[in-house]
């Protein structure tokens, strides 16, 4: 990043952040600080939130030098990483399911982490990467979604809400954030009278943009809408149970069982995942909260009496016993 | 990226009442990607001494062979069965010959030692990468979840216990220190020796 560059633009968050201060003249009797927090919400000079830089010359990098694992692992302050999220569209809305598993290095610093954030009645968000910056900045969204309500007397599009991250994430870029995240959502039905054929290019078009949506969005700026994704460490063991289990006609409980499914098989393989599942079902009435899953419970004796559910245990030993050559059927361990 | 941490893995030995304790987990992973859930650390060297070798899975193999070599030579000069504390020094000095070029491996051991009087004295000890010996009165940890297990076996040992007694402190501290470990755990295995007996049992784990 050309610090130089950045100190004198005026369209960086950093010159945002200068214009704010002039704005409120913080050298003044009342500094923001004295009313709590100068990055908190109820501080939104100009419509964004201030945060206090370090005083280097180049914030960027000396930020980077003390959190990047990359350059430096020897030193640095680590940040919670390690994830598997998904997310996928069918017939029946959209599934969104997730581990729960944060850790620092190799210590796991905590197994009941909410990696889903409940936006509104009608959004989700999944969390993978910085655990503090995907939990603010989507909150942050959940206020501006609720504000675009209020002023358009209408629901935030699924499209709109992601851009909105998106844009304001892209703001960021090279400043060390780090989130990805699939923004989940079911758009606002219109019911159309009579489905007449000659219905014009533009209605039809605004149909395909209702029902279950998925976008996918990071802090390098990408933003993806599809019907698939998987994020975090895990999510090449979570695509692999994924693809081979997909189908648009899935039914409720089969699209539950597989999303269930698939987290497992991420929390099983990858070090950084596991300890419990969480899974959401979003439909047209809102999303709606299925339940949560301990990992090894699903091992050895699968989710319990939950629609879909295999009966027996995801372990791989328990689905071959007594069917191979060398495996004869018989309990295994005692306590 | 941390050659230690390669494949993971931890052992932990424990001192009780007339009797030792030996357990590790049974992961063996290629960094993030557990690959097996059978991948056996400890093994016997005599009917009284048991070795633990956490550390890089090469040099795991490597070792076991290495040191039943180097023992059963020992059995066949000296006509008598090694005892834990010159074994101690045989893995000391075994490492020391690669002071410059480890094998990545840090050894636990636990065995039973004989007295003047005919009895068994407990005797556990571990040592670092090139051979440094720490011999220990209570617990000794290595391996990936060596921080946690030293934290959790603070908290629940105590002397004197008897030989389940210590089967169930020794298991409830590992099983609770790998849990918090992300490169180890997929299953554990526990060795109790006393004086007549040697109790083998395999651990049901968490699995992620």
């Amino acid at each position: 990043m050309n610090s130089f560059l950045t100190r004198y633009s005026s369209t960086s968050p950093e010159a945002d952040i200068r214009k704010a201060k002039e704005l409120f003249d913080e050298d003044g009797d009342v500094s923001d600080v004295m009313w709590g927090s100068a990055s908190g919400f109820g501080n939104l000079a100009s419509g964004v939130p201030m945060f206090k830089l370090p005083s280097v010359p180049d914030p960027t990098s000396f930020l980077r030098m003390h959190t990047d694992d990359h350059a430096d692992p020897s030193c640095r302050i680590k940040i919670k990483h390690g994830t598997t999220t998904l997310a996928f569209r069918f017939q029946g809305g959209v599934i969104v399911a997730v581990d729960s598993r944060a850790t620092a290095g190799s210590y796991v610093a905590s197994g009941t982490v909410k990696k889903v954030i409940e936006i509104n009645p009608y959004l989700l968000g999944t969390m993978a990467g910085g655990a503090a910056d995907c939990q603010y900045w989507e909150t942050y969204l959940g206020i501006q979604c609720r504000l675009h309500e209020l002023r358009n007397r209408e629901r935030i599009s699924v499209a709109a809400a992601s851009k909105y991250l998106s844009n304001l994430v892209y703001s960021y870029k090279g400043m060390g954030l780090s989130m990805g995240t699939m923004i989940c959502g079911w758009d606002k039905t219109v019911r159309i009278p009579e489905m007449n054929r000659d219905c014009t290019e533009a209605i039809r078009a605004n149909c395909r943009l209702q029902g279950p949506a998925i976008f996918y969005v990071d802090s390098d700026g990408s933003r993806l809408k599809g019907d698939l994704f998987s994020v975090g460490s895990g999510s090449t063991f979570a695509y692999g149970v994924l693809d081979q289990g997909y189908r648009w006609d899935l039914t409720d409980a089969e699209a539950q069982e597989l999303g269930r499914r698939s987290i497992y098989a991420a929390g099983h393989r990858d070090a950084f995942s596991g300890n419990t599942v969480n899974l959401y079902h979003v439909k047209q009435d809102g999303w709606q909260f299925i339940g949560n899953y301990d990992v090894s419970k699903l091992h050895y004796e699968g989710p319990g009496d939950v629609p879909g559910a295999p009966g027996t245990g995801y372990g791989y030993d328990l689905r071959v016993a007594g069917r191979t050559s060398s495996d004869a059927p018989q309990s295994e361990g005692q306590a | 990226m941390s050659i230690m941490e390669y494949n993971g893995g931890s052992v932990i030995a424990m001192v009780g009442k007339d009797c030792v304790a030996i357990a590790s987990d049974l992961r063996l992973g290629n960094q993030a990607l557990g690959i097996s859930s059978n991948f056996q650390k400890i093994f016997p060297m005599t009917n009284r001494i048991f070795l633990g070798l956490p550390g890089l899975a090469t040099d795991v193999t490597t070792l076991k062979e290495t040191f039943r070599y180097r023992v059963n030579m020992f059995t066949i000069k000296e006509e008598r069965e090694i005892e834990p504390e010159t074994f101690a020094h045989l893995v000391s000095s075994t490492l020391y010959e690669r002071r410059f070029g480890p094998w990545f491996i840090e050894p636990v051991m636990a065995g039973l030692q004989k007295t003047h009087d005919g009895g068994y004295k407990p005797y556990i000890a571990a040592t670092d990468l090139i051979g440094c010996l720490n011999f220990a009165k209570d617990f000794v940890v290595a391996g990936t979840a060596s921080t946690k297990l030293f934290g959790v076996a603070e908290g629940l040992w105590e002397p004197d216990l008897e030989p389940e007694d210590l089967f169930e402190t020794i298991s409830q501290t590992l099983l609770n220190a790998v849990d918090r470990d992300a490169y180890s755990g997929w299953g554990a295995e526990v060795y109790v020796l006393t004086k007549d007996k040697v109790i083998k049992r395999t651990l049901k784990g968490r699995m992620d």
